[in-house]
């Protein structure tokens, strides 16, 4: 288990306040200015030598990523940094938890990180539902400002440097970086067409980076601490340590900071109290919010929890969010559920995205009752094909995958419900609408 | 489409609307969200000032407010847009409200990760607790909607009611939550189990020094 000293996230729980004051005596805000006054490029190579990579889900380098922004910014198309709070992926909940019990972590983060990538200033786009973490957040802003560590001169250290946050109003499809900055400029959340990517027109047309609330709040951290000890936890490639948050069919679900690469029966018998009904019970995982594929209970059990390790088995880290499913599950509704939650959530643009997530979702109801054909879950599965990879954003393969991993996990006991209604005899293919 | 919202008569709202503006107070506020975003960029303040427009008609409507055309015209005004850039945002975003809501809006989450914990007994509460899923209650008190995940997972099943959570719930305790909110009562936010946020149940398997006191690491640091 990761030693409390090594958590980044002291006041995960709330236990403790989250303002200033507080922050300031657990080591935020310790002489900024030095870290600063290590010089931008400095920064980022520390970053890649940390190996942390984005937490966003996609999992990217994310020293690499602030090396990519122009470095002399013309004064009439600054850079920006825009801080992704949009935390809306089911399953995930770690955000909120920085937000609300440690807003300052990501406050310091964001001067640091854009003062690195030479940004003007930084937005901070938190969901609209997070209506007290967003109290929390507007707050801890006020007070940063008040001791003068961001704005004119932010930490004495001669860079000017703003934060701003912004709330968004119900729509997971923000959590998409193109799709956020138009939200951001006050439109409809609906993806770009990439190139051009934003750190060459971003936000308003400027250079912009779009990262995790999480990838920004332990920056500090790792520059206090140095590059080697960030890289001492987890495996090769997967370094670091992360915010996992458990829910579902555990005993006691929680969130926790634990070190990459941990085995989920370590992650799940130290923290959660173990499987409901036992390790036998266990019937499925999703390991990396709702958009990955699912795990059986046989593969996932001492698989590490990390980038490389979940994608051995088919999956991925997302998140980390980890929805344990034990077999009281009726797993075909759970995936149909999500399936709907894509439905709801397609913004709409892209035809395959748009119709088909509907189309996916009302086959997904009637293999829950099992009122299908046999020859309907190759269709189904032909046609989560045809969602993939055909949409500007990621948002139709989020939705193809749940199904793809049910499918190929959970094909008899889909045949087993259809055998049952008798739908292998139904003498008529039937019309999909 | 059976989810679309019944959009009021046009005529009475405009005569009750029509003449709309910022309270002095909410014009602070948005004097504050526009200085937020570059000059030329007011169109950024249309989510903020839909909110905002949204907070200010709940509270003289003693709802949660929603946004009546007028009201959405309001707004397209002050941004500087086209009624149409402002009120294509209305209908893209879950939270504004295209029709009058009650007192209370209750928002039960049922995704899988809620629907794992039993999101399903909580609806059932609401249900028998005479709430209809997208209608308001007669007496105006209750508005109910299923909502997508809300990002509060390790506490699930949860419910959003206004501004507040409430976590961990299950039938009782939902029930519990309604009645004193039909009674005038405030029932506390959060868990309900008595766990601290999202800590295990039963106490912290870490960080157990933070429990007490705002320990500091640093001594610790190799």
């Amino acid at each position: 288990m990761l030693a409390d000293k090594d958590r980044i996230f002291t006041n995960l729980y709330g236990f403790q306040p989250w303002n200033i004051d507080a922050a300031i005596m657990r080591g935020d805000w310790d002489n900024t200015k030095d870290l600063m006054a290590l010089g931008q490029d400095a920064i980022i190579d520390v970053m890649k030598a940390s190996g942390l990579r984005g937490r966003g889900g996609a999992g990217f380098p994310t020293g690499t990523k602030w090396s990519f922004m122009p470095k002399e910014p013309k004064p009439d198309r600054p850079n920006f940094l825009v801080i992704n709070a949009d935390e809306s992926e089911p399953g995930s909940c770690k955000d909120r938890e920085i937000i609300r019990h440690d807003p300052h972590k990501l406050i310091e983060g964001a001067l640091i990180a854009g003062f690195a990538m030479r940004a003007r200033a930084a937005y901070i786009y938190i969901r609209g539902e997070y209506i007290r973490e967003a109290e929390t957040l507007f707050a801890a802003v006020a007070e940063a400002y008040d001791r003068g560590f961001i704005g004119k001169n932010a930490c004495g250290s001669g860079y000017d440097f703003d934060v701003f946050v912004h709330r968004g109003a119900g729509a997971y499809i923000c959590g998409e970086e193109t799709a956020m900055l138009e939200s951001l400029e006050g439109k409809k959340g609906q993806p770009r067409l990439k190139p051009p990517f934003p750190a060459g027109a971003g936000l308003y047309g400027c250079p912009t980076t779009v990262n995790n609330v999480e990838s920004i709040a332990v920056a500090p951290t790792i520059l206090r601490r140095g590059a080697a000890w960030f890289s001492s936890f987890g495996a090769e490639n997967n370094r670091g340590t992360k915010l996992f948050q458990i829910s579902g069919h555990v005993n006691k679900p929680c969130v926790v900071e634990e070190e990459m690469s941990i085995s989920f029966r370590d992650l799940i018998e130290t923290h959660c109290g173990g499987i409901r009904g036992g390790w036998d019970n266990l019937l499925a995982v999703i390991p990396g919010g709702s958009s990955v594929p699912l795990v059986p209970a046989a593969q996932i059990m001492d698989c590490a929890m990390d980038f490389d390790g979940l994608k051995a088995v088919g999956s991925g880290l997302g998140t980390a969010a980890i929805i344990v499913m034990d077999k009281s599950t009726d797993i075909v509704r759970a995936i149909s559920r999500i399936s709907y939650f894509y439905k709801h959530e397609s913004c709409g643009q892209c035809t395959p995205c748009r119709e088909g997530t509907g189309w996916m979702w009302r086959v997904m109801e009637r293999m829950r009752t099992g009122d299908a054909e046999l020859s309907e879950i190759d269709m189904l599965q032909q046609v989560t094909k045809q969602v993939e990879g055909h949409s500007i954003c990621a948002l139709g393969d989020a939705a193809a995958w749940p199904i793809q991993g049910l499918i190929k996990h959970f094909r008899p006991e889909m045949e087993r419900r259809i055998r049952e209604r008798g739908g292998d005899t139904a003498p008529m293919m039937e019309a999909a609408e | 489409m059976a989810e679309a919202p019944k959009i009021p008569d046009e005529a009475e709202t405009r005569a009750r609307w029509g003449s709309f503006a910022w309270t002095d107070e909410n014009q602070v506020k948005a004097n504050e969200i526009l200085g937020r975003y570059p000059k030329g960029r007011e169109q950024s303040a249309s989510i903020p000032f839909l909110d905002l427009a949204q907070r200010q008609v709940g509270a003289e409507t003693q709802t949660q407010g929603w946004l009546p055309v007028p009201v959405i015209e309001f707004v397209a005004r002050q941004i500087g847009v086209p009624y149409m850039r402002v009120y294509e945002v209305v209908t893209f975003y879950t939270m504004f409200n295209l029709a009058p809501v009650g007192r209370y809006h209750v928002q039960v989450c049922g995704t899988t990760p809620c629907m794992l914990r039993g999101s399903d007994d909580v609806l059932a509460a609401c249900k028998n607790r005479g709430l209809v899923k997208g209608g308001t209650t007669p007496d105006g008190m209750f508005t109910l909607t299923e909502v997508e995940c809300l990002g509060t997972c390790a506490n699930a099943p949860m419910v959003q009611i206004n501004d507040d959570n409430f976590e961990d719930l299950d039938y009782d305790k939902t029930t519990e939550i309604l009645e004193a909110l039909a009674n005038g009562g405030h029932p506390t936010p959060g868990p309900q189990f008595g766990r601290r946020a999202s800590c295990p149940e039963g106490g912290p398997t870490s960080l157990k020094a933070m429990v007490d006191a705002n320990h500091d690491y640093r001594g610790e640091w190799a």
